[in-house]
């Protein structure tokens, strides 16, 4: 299974949200959210699991990877 | 670290608070149904350093320099002061420019709207309304792909410039600094602009809104927002705390009196009330925040949010030289022609700025 890809990072709200939600109704069923803030974090986290998927977060430097999985 | 005002019971008790606060300034002796609001006393700011001459709303608010400060201070605290920029400057500060005009025509910013609403000022109905269809308008815009494009992290010191800007007109109300006679600054002797709380009740009102809405994102127009686009309730349960609040304070300290007809800094041409808010709201949406969003999302280091906030001090200037902004008697001669250039303005910003890669 692929992971889908999505860079939002230096994007403001709400478009960070707007990119996983398109991605998670496009069907990927597993995706990578790069952000760069505690905010889109927050909000990325919000729509995931309003769709009932696992998240997890890593570091990458100095960006953050919301991990999404169904 | 988890952050407790990020969570839904959190952005109730922000809500909550602001709507406690915002009427209790008006009690302290800011102008009706005005405790708090963000457009008015931007233009208030503009009104004091002379850029309009509207002799009636002049004043420099504390209020804004302690949302920037305190959104500044909670976002070092917290770790998130992250300064960043260059996502289209020029954009939104003509954004800016043209929110505070459809805001002005209005008479006011969506939490203004708010608490004339709580106020009893039923012309708000037609203003909130209006805000909604202007959201609705921007989230269509989003949904076709609508972006301004990344913005790049900045220099460290680069974010601290916004907030030293606001010290600096902190010490310009404390010591009124008068650069000529007669003014500038200049400072109402009546109408809104003469009335106003203590400056340290003001301040420090300022300052715990700032910094609770900086770590709760508390965004008027985030909330209608998120509820058309993703059906989400979060934001929207912190303004309906406010409003809640508002009015039991209201109710409580005898501010509240209904009616359509001769409320305070207010005008019933519905029509306008509607469209100068619908223009605001898109403006707003296409900028991602509210006035006062962007007040807390320049404390935090976002310089492209600092430049929506001059925009918006401009526009003030704008608005009232060249007799745009209402008044009590209705919308002014250049008010509808304000409006409708901001909206083709908008429109084009909302149908050309677009992400064509996935």
């Amino acid at each position: 299974m692929s992971t889908t890809r999505v860079d939002a990072r230096g994007l403001s709200c709400p478009q960070p949200v707007v990119l996983t939600s398109k991605a998670i109704e496009g069907g990927a069923e597993s995706l990578e959210v790069l952000v760069d803030n505690e905010v889109s974090k927050e909000n990325v986290i919000r729509v995931a699991k309003k769709n009932k998927m696992q998240t997890s977060v890593r570091e990458e430097g100095p960006d953050i990877v919301v991990e999404i999985k169904k | 670290m988890a952050n407790p005002f990020a969570s839904r019971t959190g952005i109730i008790v922000v809500g909550v608070a602001i709507g406690i606060m915002a009427t209790l300034l008006q009690y302290f002796g800011n102008p009706p149904n005005m405790g708090i609001c963000v457009a008015c006393f931007e233009r208030d700011i503009a009104g004091g350093l002379g850029l309009h001459r509207a002799a009636v709303v002049q004043y420099i608010r504390p209020e804004i320099i302690g949302f920037v400060l305190g959104a500044f201070l909670a976002a070092m605290l917290a770790k998130e002061y992250r300064p960043r920029g260059g996502s289209a400057p020029l954009i939104r500060f003509f954004l800016g420019v043209f929110a505070m005009i459809g805001a002005l025509v209005f008479l006011g910013c969506p939490w203004r709207a708010l608490l004339r609403l709580t106020g009893g000022d039923w012309n708000a109905v037609t203003g909130l309304a209006g805000l909604a269809a202007g959201i609705g308008v921007g989230v269509y815009f989003l949904r076709s792909g609508y972006s301004l494009g990344r913005a790049y992290a900045q220099k460290p010191a680069s974010g601290y410039l916004f907030p030293v800007f606001m010290a600096g007109l902190f010490l310009l109300l404390v010591f009124r600094v008068a650069f000529a006679e007669g003014g500038p600054l200049f400072f109402s002797q009546k109408g809104p602009g003469s009335q106003f709380a203590p400056v340290w009740v003001s301040l420090g009102a300022g300052l715990i809104i700032g910094a609770i809405a900086q770590r709760s994102r508390f965004c008027t127009m985030g909330s209608i927002r998120d509820v058309i686009l993703l059906r989400d309730f979060h934001l929207i349960s912190g303004v309906a705390g406010l409003v809640v609040a508002a009015l039991a304070m209201n109710l409580i300290l005898g501010q509240f009196k209904p009616g359509f007809a001769g409320q305070p800094v207010a005008h019933t041409d519905h029509l306008w009330n509607f469209l100068g808010m619908a223009l605001a709201g898109l403006a707003f949406a296409l900028a991602g925040g509210c006035p006062g969003r962007q007040l807390f999302l320049s404390g935090e280091g976002d310089l492209d949010a600092g430049i929506f906030v001059l925009g918006m001090i401009v526009g003030a200037g704008v608005s009232h030289n060249f007799a745009m902004a209402s008044s009590p008697a209705g919308a002014a001669a250049f008010g509808p022609a304000g409006v409708i250039v901001g909206f083709l303005f908008c429109l084009a910003v909302g149908l050309t700025m677009r992400e064509r890669a996935r």
